[in-house]
């Protein structure tokens, strides 16, 4: 008979959840983490970060392969693509992962229940097990990780075969002719990418007059000509204002964002990548008095703490930019508060990746947000154009761009849109960690040649005194 | 049996010492109440004799490590000759159970490594990063305050070659980054007993009111005095008649009269002390030392001689115990002994006052109307004025003068 009692239970075993749930068992506490979807890692490992990131590595080795090696000396013929292949290499990398975190799981005596959760008391969760049956548990203390799914656009019905969320768009049977991406953010941009590369047509329908509105401006209008050199079409300022599915495929309706004269796009998938909500449903919250915020996310203080003690929550349920290492950030900070030290995060200091190619990635504040907080700043640019390794690679596209305090020097924001920006961001997240100023990076050694020298350069140039430009 | 090797008492307020020297190694023979190892001090260097004969077994606190009253320096296997040291040992009357460990301080933390454009800054501005409040992470020095600690010193228009100096006192400050004339230096690590003494300086002035107040004496009658009876004095009582006695002696008398400058302030209490512990300022190889003579009141000027010559010969071969420093109520220094003519002395926390003589120099005095050459001496009293007035501060001097230009009144106590 299984011990119900615990020190911990975590609701969801996604990133924030199972490693919070660890991180709790390493730190000697009882845990048990209740996944309802019959494999652990959330949605980051099934349906997110994982399976997009393997279609956009073979994607991108396909194009390459395709149209990519001649000028170096490289010639291939009939390059053709197996796309069930493809699926399936991804499906085989998912599922080991997935069946890695039951196994660390298992290594670190964390209960892993199957079952859908719900509040059953303030410190009982009764999970409504997978194969049968219920489970109540007693826990001294709680975190809530459920995380989040996609927004539904209003008067858009997905079905995830024709008109499909991010989940169908990496299971799709055959590459579309034209696929439409309503949503103009990381997953409609990685996703778009990954199609366009096998083969189809895309535009991107986007409500804003401008791409991920997140992103520091001039990267933006970058990435978008880089994407739009690539082949992706784009229709800012638009509205969808309805979608259907035909024989064919799917007939939309598009506006102008302001109101207007309504036009007709004929797509064979229809992507709606418009965001993601938090996901509360179920948990019965309510009837335990947890309280949620104006956007629907469960409220918490600086500790993580709901407005009922003993219950947490993290992650994209709750405040805060929806990436997966925000919310493992989050679930090792909270596992420590927990068991009784201290636990922090630096909401400064989270990195931004888009997996596209080229990549890019950012850290710290944009020139935008520091104009609107009247902070004086320094600016240091630097093109892979002019640096030796994106020379010698052919990945020339991009810049690094560095953003300092005017007056102390200090690392305020690092954009890089570049082959390996995702990787390199790491470098400027750590110096910014440690309120280092654009000399100090500049006055580090880097090696040569490294695509990271454009990170020293662009340090470099914040004082003006950049070298290789 | 094994016996250890402990940090004796080292007096009021002093907790802790150096290990400067150890006489014996480890293995070695010694006998009981030899000299084992050489303890320093803020104030004194202590030697801690052996508690037993026997051997050597254990040396636990190495030279330069700091250690507590009480710490094991090591143990001594008894009554061994040169036999292997036993591991385990018969705890009986020693306390063995939980000995401490012998260096109980850590050593300081060491200072953060500096950021490459912060290494840049304070060697090219000569700054003492210590001296910095850092802002970043763990209290991190950022460049930006380097760059504000630049702005403040420009507009405080200090020199910009000297490292700023902090006002309070810190613990173990880190030396500057490389200094421009480096090469053109000697760098000399500061002693224990020199930091103690600045330390206390910047206290005293920090705490007490000190004003300084001065007169001049005229040394004639003293100087008759001692020629007439130099021979017989030495003669009696084995030891030289200096002037010291009579400084004593006419302190002593004066702080009879003025009570509060043999006073010290406790808390909102003012003590005034009925016994005269006076302190005389010797010289050592290490610095300035106050060794205290006890009931000055009560010695006659041999008395007093020989206290002041034993005092200095122990200074001399670094030999002054914890307890020769300890509780004085009066200091009496002499400047003259180098030359010099006036100064200001600082006070000896936390007593009122302290007396300062002066070389002694002929000079051309009015005396019932004529110019004739004098040997005069400067006195100065420095005094607390939080506890001294000035009428008192002068008072005091006045009495000291005429006890030494006549010293009759001394045996009349007039």
């Amino acid at each position: 008979m299984a011990n119900d009692t615990f020190d911990l239970v975590v609701i969801g075993g996604g990133p924030g959840g199972y490693v919070c749930a660890i991180r709790a068992a390493q730190l000697g506490l009882s845990v048990a983490c209740v996944e309802k979807r019959g494999a652990l890692g959330g949605t980051c490992l099934n349906v997110g970060c994982i399976p997009s990131k393997a279609l956009l590595h073979d994607s991108e080795l396909y194009e390459t392969t395709r149209e990519g090696l001649a000028g170096h000396g490289v010639k291939v013929a009939d390059v053709t693509l197996d796309l069930g292949a493809m699926m399936k290499r991804k499906d085989k990398v998912v599922t080991m992962l997935t069946r890695g975190i039951e196994g660390l799981f298992r290594k670190n005596k964390v209960e892993y229940v199957k079952g859908t959760a719900r509040f059953a008391g303030k410190r009982e969760i009764a999970a409504a097990l997978t194969d049968g049956g219920e489970r109540v548990l007693s826990a001294a203390n709680v975190v809530i990780a459920t995380g989040s799914e996609s927004m539904p656009l209003r008067g858009v019905a997905t079905d995830e075969k024709t008109i499909v969320t991010s989940t169908g768009a990496l299971a799709l049977a055959k590459v579309p002719k034209h696929m439409v991406v309503v949503g103009a953010g990381f997953i409609g941009l990685e996703l778009g990418s990954v199609w366009r590369r096998l083969g189809a047509e895309v535009t991107v329908v986007e409500f804003l007059d401008r791409i991920v509105p997140s992103m520091d401006g001039e990267l933006a209008t970058q990435f978008q000509r880089l994407l739009e050199r690539q082949g992706i079409a784009f229709r800012l300022g638009t509205k969808l204002t309805g979608a259907k599915t035909t024989r064919a495929g799917a007939s939309l309706t598009l506006e102008p964002a302001a109101g207007g004269k309504a036009e007709t796009l004929k797509a064979d998938v229809v992507l709606v990548a418009i965001g993601r909500r938090p996901h509360t449903a179920g948990l019965g919250l309510e009837a335990v008095g947890v309280a949620l915020d104006e956007a629907g996310r469960v409220a918490i203080d600086s500790h993580f703490r709901t407005n009922v003690e003993g219950i947490h929550a993290i992650g994209d349920v709750v405040a805060g930019p929806m990436l997966a290492h925000k919310a493992e950030d989050e679930g090792l900070a909270v596992a420590e508060i927990i068991a009784g030290q201290a636990g922090h995060v630096n909401y400064d200091v989270i990195p931004g990746v888009v997996y596209t190619m080229p990549e890019v990635a950012m850290v710290g504040r944009g020139e935008d947000e520091l104009k609107a907080a009247g902070v004086a700043y320094a600016v240091g640019k630097f093109p892979f154009l002019a640096n030796s390794r994106g020379r010698t690679n052919g990945a020339t596209d991009g810049f690094v761009k560095i953003l300092a305090d005017a007056e102390t020097d200090r690392v305020l924001g690092v954009h890089i849109i570049g082959s390996d920006a995702g990787e390199m961001i790491a470098e400027a997240a750590m110096a910014m960690e440690f309120g280092a100023s654009a000399e100090d990076i500049a006055r580090t050694c880097h090696a040569h040649p490294t695509l990271s020298e454009a990170v020293r350069e662009a340090a470099l140039a914040v004082a003006g005194r950049a070298i290789h430009i | 049996m094994n016996v250890e090797i402990k940090v004796p008492a080292l007096g009021e307020s002093i907790v802790e010492a150096t290990v400067a020297q150890w006489f014996k190694s480890a293995g070695e023979t010694v006998a009981a109440d030899e000299p084992l190892v050489e303890l320093e001090t803020d104030k004194v260097t202590l030697e801690v004799p052996a508690p037993a004969g026997g051997r050597l077994a254990e040396v636990r606190a190495k030279t330069g490590e700091n250690v507590e009253v009480g710490a094991i320096l090591g143990v001594i296997e008894e009554g061994a000759v040169g036999k292997p040291a036993a591991a385990a040992s018969k705890a009986e009357a020693k306390t063995e159970s939980t000995p401490p460990p012998a260096p109980v301080e850590p050593p300081p933390p060491p200072a953060m490594p500096l950021s490459p454009a912060v290494r840049k800054l304070v060697a090219e501005h000569g700054l003492d990063p210590a001296a910095i409040p850092g802002t970043g992470k763990d209290g991190r020095l950022l460049k930006g305050d380097v760059l504000k600690a630049i702005e403040a010193k420009a507009a405080a228009a200090a020199p910009p070659s000297a490292p700023t100096s902090t006002p309070t006192p810190t613990p173990t400050p880190t030396p500057a980054g490389p200094r421009p004339e480096a090469a053109r230096e000697e760098r000399v690590r500061m002693t224990r007993l020199r930091k103690r003494i600045a330390e206390r300086l910047k206290e005293a002035q920090n705490t007490a009111a000190i004003l300084t107040t001065f007169n001049e004496v005229d040394m004639s009658a003293v100087i008759a005095l001692r020629k007439t009876y130099r021979d017989a004095f030495e003669k009696k009582h084995g030891v030289r008649l200096g002037f010291m006695s009579f400084f004593v002696k006419a302190a002593i008398a004066a702080a009879r009269e003025i009570p509060a400058v043999n006073a010290e302030i406790d808390g909102d209490d003012l003590v005034y002390k009925n016994y005269y512990h006076i302190g005389v300022a010797v010289s050592s190889p290490q610095g300035l030392v106050v060794p205290v003579i006890r009931d000055a009141d009560r010695l006659d000027f041999a008395g007093i001689e020989k206290a002041i010559g034993d005092y200095a010969a122990k200074a001399r071969e670094g030999k002054l115990a914890i307890e020769d420093l300890m509780g004085g109520t009066f200091t009496i220094s002499n400047g003259g002994i180098f030359g010099s003519l006036l100064s200001t002395p600082i006070l000896n926390p936390p007593q009122a006052a302290i007396l300062g003589m002066h070389k002694i120099q002929e000079r051309p005095m009015v005396v019932d109307g004529r110019i004739e050459a004098r040997p005069m001496m400067y006195l100065a009293l420095s005094y607390d004025h939080r506890i001294i007035d000035g009428r008192e501060a002068v008072t005091f001097l006045v009495r000291v003068k005429e006890c030494i230009e006549d010293p009759q009144r001394l045996v009349l106590d007039i």
